[in-house]
């Protein structure tokens, strides 16, 4: 496979959150507004990127035993990093995400990544892989974010669009199952017709 | 009374997975039959607890006088993927059955972000000790309600004739949001 399609399929054919199902809990826990979205979509690039890196460099010399809490703490250390220079830069992002930031440590798409392509390609492909797959991450974060903050407030990334109250129920919890569900068969629809194949 | 509202706040105001949306990865993985959603309950009670104590204790008697607590989250995380891995053990040796049908799923309870953020938020909300057991407990009793429930309606769900992009996650995904929108009544009770 070529790098601009390893780039590539991150984003529709192997999408995180629409196809492989993966991190959940952040797609669903900060996306009330787009901005929030964004944030935590690209500190999880960040995280995806430098563990993918990391990981493919030290692959050969990790014994597979330990290989997954060796991942771990390659990973958390990351996810360290990202929150300590999150509290210090952005502290306002850093109080709407809140437990979500630490919380990327758990994201099974990261451990996903490191375990079943980083562990066992070469450095530039596992590089190229983290960046297409965290910023397929992070458009899909945004484009639920969007649809939320337009059905629940009538604003986009903060600025209003119509005045009024919008549905409140697209800010709070069910909202967010509900957009997703809608977005999720959208994208399936989608690729089943311009894609029949590929089921 | 304080733990009253502690377990009743945590089971049905806060729910784990249906209003903080911790969870969500076993809780739409293995929702499909209300057997093996059991199982992962069970499965999350016992790591869960057992966690929430370690971890705790660890934050007390470890980072704090250490002055390390920015270690936290790498700390947090290997002590539960270790007791993951025990319990895996003892799964294998006692209930080949039930191993069988969690299979794959056992492994990421160490990424159930439920396990780590319920031990995260003990610290956040400042409780004793006691109380961060009893809370642990309650979540995860929330958590196995939250998929008892899901599992109940997803049984059914199978059966029916969906339009065809919604059929399998989606209509899941909206039950979901259905059934947080239920667990929404609670608010305000306590």
């Amino acid at each position: 496979m070529n790098q601009l399609s390893n780039f590539k399929k991150g984003f529709f054919k192997e999408n995180a959150v629409f196809v492989q199902l993966l991190g959940m809990c952040p797609t669903l826990g900060v996306t009330s507004t787009a901005i929030n979205g964004l944030g935590m979509g690209l500190a999880t690039t960040f995280v995806l990127l430098m563990s993918s890196l990391v990981v493919s460099v030290v692959k050969e010399y990790i014994p597979a035993k330990v290989r997954i809490p060796s991942y771990i703490v390659i990973i958390a250390s990351f996810v360290t990093v990202v929150d300590l220079v999150m509290a210090g830069y952005l502290p306002a992002l850093h109080e709407q995400l809140g437990l979500f930031i630490p919380l990327i440590v758990v994201n099974c798409l990261v451990l996903g990544r490191a375990e079943s392509y980083a562990s066992r390609q070469s450095i530039v492909s596992s590089v190229v892989d983290g960046l297409g797959m965290g910023l397929g991450f992070t458009m899909a974060l945004v484009m639920l974010g969007m649809l939320r903050e337009l059905l629940g407030s009538f604003s986009l990334f903060g600025f209003k669009l119509v005045e009024g109250d919008g549905i409140l129920m697209f800010v709070l919890a069910p909202g967010a199952f509900i957009a997703l569900g809608l977005l999720t068969a959208l994208i399936n629809h989608l690729r089943k017709r311009f894609n029949p194949a590929s089921k | 009374m304080e733990y009253f509202i502690i377990v009743f706040s945590a089971i049905f105001v806060n729910n784990i997975v249906l209003a903080q949306f911790l969870g969500i990865c076993p809780f739409l993985g293995v929702s499909k039959k209300i057997t093996t959603s059991l199982g992962m309950a069970g499965a999350v009670v016992f790591v869960m607890t057992i966690a929430t104590l370690v971890t705790y204790l660890i934050f007390r008697f470890i980072l704090m006088p250490l002055d390390i607590i920015y270690l936290q989250t790498i700390s947090y995380i290997l002590v539960i993927a270790a007791l993951v891995q025990m319990v895996e053990i003892v799964m294998k040796k006692v209930s080949p059955a039930l191993y069988q049908a969690l299979g794959v799923y056992l492994p990421l309870i160490t990424t159930n972000c439920a396990i780590l953020g319920v031990a995260l938020l003990v610290i956040q909300n400042d409780y004793n000790l006691m109380e961060s057991v009893v809370f642990a407990i309650a979540n995860a009793i929330g958590f196995g309600l939250a998929i008892a429930l899901f599992s109940g309606i997803r049984e059914h769900l199978a059966l029916l004739n969906l339009p065809k992009g919604m059929e399998g996650v989606p209509a899941a995904l909206i039950i979901a949001g259905l059934l947080s929108m239920a667990f929404m009544g609670f608010a305000g009770v306590v």
